[in-house]
């Protein structure tokens, strides 16, 4: 992977024609706001899908009319007018500025400490480049060497065209429709994301990886990713980016489905930067992610997802171990500053035989925001022998945050063993003073310590990730203690 | 007739047959709105999602009681902590029994809810007390309209008790499905020291609901001691809402012994209303069949320097469904809390099933507070160790669950109510051993 730079990708991608036809006769094309059936209409007619996803889409539009926005989560926050909210968005071919001089300095200086390369720095910044992200997904690269492999990895409305027999077999079978009303919406207008099938007994020989961005103002970002392992086969998959995001109070209901047949393992990687808010409090995006993975025999499902922007996030990465002997894992650090909220967990459901859970969860509150873990471990009668080891932990910086812990387990066989443990902290003087004593000043001592107590989870990272990762939990914390 | 609808409509008779002070007639008045609000609580209420009351609402319940029954002493001896000597305040379905009871005004108040309601020299108190604490929740809301009868026991300054004081409620099955509504007030003023202990009885197989709450006030440096023995039969089912006020440096320990009861529901709730305070909350639960007991904990921490242990230990057998949902909150202002919260279970049948959600919420930084929760089986190698030293296996069980249950146990004091609890535990795992414990 390392041979392959972004200067090779920019120069393989001008000398290209852009392969997504259909879209380049599209300036910064948005549908008016609101929605309604036509609008789901619209969509999958834009996106030249097959009637029975149109179908789909609009069962699924049936449903979330029915629906609540649910008022369970341990946030609060001004609710979303879905009204006002435009649907679709295809990329805008003009960029938002024309030179990185025109971009904002404090943006600038936090790529710098995230040692984000000047190309790059002005991609994610909206810089006129060669190659603009919106919703609809572009670069997906390395194409041809996962071809030679039998591995289909592509934007999801490609993979309606071209690969309808798996869609339809897979799709909504892991998040239904009407699993909830996030779900339910992103299954009706959902613009884009990404497909992966990895055939059997195939070892993924890379990252696969989307950098998904936010562009046009008051667009909703509705991705919804497929990830099919077939038997025996691996794959890691990376999603999101460490670089912030400055859009605001935007809308982000996405749905991930992972499916790891028998014997198949899949590694799911997340790291969500989005804007937080500015120190007030006011804007930010909003989060409300559904992930869910379904094991069947012998599989592994591990999410790993370092969470530090969006003022509201509300997102709970599951399991269903359906299989015996399948395996489910979970590592998170959510980061909360400011006025952030954050209501993140998982869910394990143990229905085989055999079957292990490990959730490891950090959360750090700082500033004025509140921090919570809700998670649900159940067992089903027919699971025998089903392990779970749960640790949640919280660091407080400050005494107007919150950190709070919602767990719940259900057993409901006599061969479970179940383990669950939190504690909550903060940083000790004792701590920060043997740092100061050796010349570390108090910032670098935090992050120093932050990275001690998040150890754990930042391991389970891929390796480029786990050190950008790193930078960004000290980043996410600056200034955070007097 | 739905049991709401009839307590509603039998509220106004009720009203008309008591006479206390009038300010009580207000709040009665409100609770009852309150009720007819809020109603009885479904599984869609949080608080609820793990326990449905359908089953034990069904029955046609008399809701208050007319008729005064006598028992004999000697037939219901063995429900007494009789070793002892000991203050009592007997209920018969729901009337006080004066023949069975031993009350005193001397030095201390250990007397009735009905008298501190009605006569003039303990308005006072009823207004500084009375109702400041329950949660204004559908069921609490229902005691209080119906509130009449239970215990009031007032320890003045200094006063360490003498003997513990036994509130016994039995119910004759006379009445062929009975509802109680005990309601029972007690204040421990500052530096005094008392030990209560809390049965409920039902002597036939009549369904009997008991919806009871009980306000605790522990004033500055009091100590009190509340143990609550549920070992009802399988057709009654108790409603326990207890609400701990406690002041600065004051102790306060509630253990619960759930063994009987079809359904058993404890709301327990400690706001800790000063600094330096200590709150204990236990708990053994052994049930099997059908059985159903609930755990649903509060500790509130509003200021610093204040401490809460919660340890629950639950065995589980048959159908049995154990639910605990223990809550700790920790406000901003208090610093320097430590809270622990423990709650480990076994579950002995694939029919059994545990529900449990310890939960924190912190919004003080400088804290210590920690839960944890475990769900599992006797340990096999223990098991194999005493079989192969000639321990039958269901005594060998037995003492393994014993020694699970202990950390509970120990901290019992007095030794005779823990040699009764042990006997129970005994009997409830069908050996007969002679403990040393």
């Amino acid at each position: 992977m390392s041979k392959y730079t972004e200067d090779d990708l920019r120069e393989e991608l001008k000398t290209k024609e852009y392969e997504y036809g259909f879209y380049t006769d599209i300036e910064s094309e948005t549908f008016p706001v609101g929605l309604n059936e036509e609008i789901v209409i619209a969509i999958s007619k834009k996106k030249e899908e097959p009637e029975w996803m149109t179908q789909w889409r609009l069962e699924a539009f049936k449903v979330w009319k029915e629906m609540e926005e649910p008022e369970w989560p341990n946030v609060s926050y001004q609710k979303p007018d879905f009204q006002a909210i435009s649907y679709y968005s295809a990329p805008n071919s003009k960029p938002k500025y024309d030179s990185i001089d025109e971009v904002d300095p404090e943006l600038l200086a936090t790529f710098e400490k995230l040692g984000i390369s000047l190309e790059e720095q002005k991609k994610l910044a909206g810089v006129a480049m060669d190659v603009v992200v919106d919703s609809v997904s572009v670069a997906t690269t390395f194409k041809e060497t996962l071809a030679e492999k039998g591995i289909i990895f592509m934007s999801i409305s490609e993979a309606i065209k071209e690969h309808p027999e798996l869609v339809k077999k897979y799709i909504g079978t892991v998040v239904p429709q009407k699993d909830n009303f996030y779900a339910a919406l992103n299954s009706a207008v959902f613009s884009d994301g990404s497909f992966c099938y990895i055939p059997k007994g195939v070892k993924c020989p890379m990252e696969l990886s989307t950098y998904f961005r936010i562009n046009q103002a008051g667009t909703g970002q509705f991705e919804r990713t497929l990830v099919i392992a077939d038997e025996g086969s691996y794959v890691s998959y990376l999603e999101g980016c460490t670089a912030p995001s400055r859009d605001e109070n935007q809308l982000h209901a996405a749905v991930v489905e992972l499916i790891a047949l028998d014997d198949a393992e899949i590694k799911y990687s997340t790291v969500q930067n989005w804007f937080p808010g500015n120190a007030e409090g006011k804007g930010g995006v909003f989060n409300f992610v559904t992930k869910r993975g379904l094991c069947e025999n012998n599989a592994k499902i591990s999410w790993t997802q370092v969470e530090t922007g969006s003022a509201v996030t509300w997102k709970y990465p599951s399991c269903v171990l359906k299989g015996d002997n399948s395996v489910g894992e979970f590592y998170s650090i959510a980061v909360t500053n400011n006025y952030q909220q954050a209501d993140t967990g998982t869910k394990m459901i143990h229905l085989g035989k055999n079957t292990k859970s490990t959730i490891i969860s950090k959360g750090i509150s700082a500033g004025k925001s509140q921090n919570s873990y809700r998670g649900l471990v159940q067992i089903s009668p027919r699971a025998e022998n089903a392990r779970n080891f749960s640790q949640c932990d919280s660091l407080l910086m400050g005494n107007e945050c919150g950190a709070h812990t919602f767990p719940y387990i259900e057993a409901k066989n006599k061969s479970a063993m179940i383990e669950h443990e939190a504690t909550t902290s903060k940083i000790g003087e004792d701590q920060i003073f043997y740092c100061n004593q050796r010349g570390i000043d108090t910032e670098k001592a935090i992050a120093l310590i932050v990275n001690g107590f998040s150890k754990e989870v930042l391991n389970k990272l891929p390796m480029e990730f786990a050190v950008e990762a790193q930078k960004l939990l000290e980043i996410s914390l600056e200034g955070s203690v007097g | 007739m739905e049991l709401k609808e009839k307590l509603v409509s039998s509220f106004m008779a009720f009203e008309d047959t008591v006479d206390v002070h009038s300010s009580i007639h207000d709040i009665r008045t409100e609770a009852i709105k309150t009720f007819e609000t809020e109603g009885f609580p479904t599984k869609k209420l949080e608080n609820w999602k793990y326990t449905s009351l359908s089953s034990v609402l069904k029955h046609d319940y008399s809701v208050f009681p007319k008729n005064e029954n006598a028992l004999e002493f000697k037939d219901i001896k063995k429900y007494f902590i009789h070793e002892i000597d000991a203050y009592k305040i007997i209920f018969i379905d729901g009337k006080y029994s004066s023949h069975l009871s031993q009350t005193t005004h001397d030095g201390l108040d250990v007397c009735l809810m009905s008298a501190a309601l009605t006569k003039p020299k303990y308005k006072v108190i009823i207004d500084n007390y009375f109702n400041k604490i329950a949660s204004k929740d559908g069921l609490s809301s229902l005691n209080t309209a119906f509130s009449y009868e239970g215990a009031y026991i007032n320890i003045p300054k200094n006063k360490v008790v003498d003997k513990p004081i036994q509130i016994i409620h039995f119910s004759t099955g006379n009445e062929a499905a009975l509802m109680l509504q005990p309601r029972n007030l007690i204040v421990v003023n500052e530096n005094a020291h008392v030990q209560i202990i809390e049965r409920h009885q039902s002597l036939t197989d009549n369904p009997v609901l008991t919806n009871s709450v009980t306000e605790i006030f522990a004033n500055k440096r009091a100590i009190v001691d509340y143990y609550k023995i549920q070992n009802d039969r399988q057709s009654a089912s108790l409603i326990d809402n207890t609400y701990v006020n406690q002041k600065q440096e004051s102790l306060a320990k509630v253990h619960t012994f759930s063994f009987g009861g079809k359904l058993t529901r404890n709301n327990l709730n400690f706001y800790q209303n000063g600094e330096r305070i200590d709150s204990t909350m236990k708990g053994i639960t052994i049930i099997g069949d059908k059985q159903h007991v609930d755990h649903n904990t509060l500790v509130h921490h509003i200021e610093p320097n204040c401490e809460s242990h919660q340890d629950y230990k639950g065995i589980f057998d048959d159908n049995a469904t154990g639910v605990f949902n223990g809550k700790v909150v920790v406000e901003k202002l208090a610093q320097k809390t430590n809270a622990f919260q423990a709650n480990n279970n076994v579950l002995l049948s694939d029919k059994a099933t545990i529900n449990t959600k310890p939960q924190l919420e912190i919004f003080a930084d400088d804290v210590k507070c920690s839960h944890g929760c475990t769900i599992g089986q006797l340990d096999e190698s223990a098991m194999f160790y005493l079989r192969s030293r000639g321990i039958p296996e269901k005594e060998a069980k037995a003492l393994l669950m014993f020694a699970f249950s202990n950390t509970v146990l120990d901290s019992v004091k007095i030794p005779e109510l823990k040699n009764r609890v042990t006997k129970i535990i005994a009997k409830k795992l069908g050996v007969n051993l002679g403990f040393d414990l």
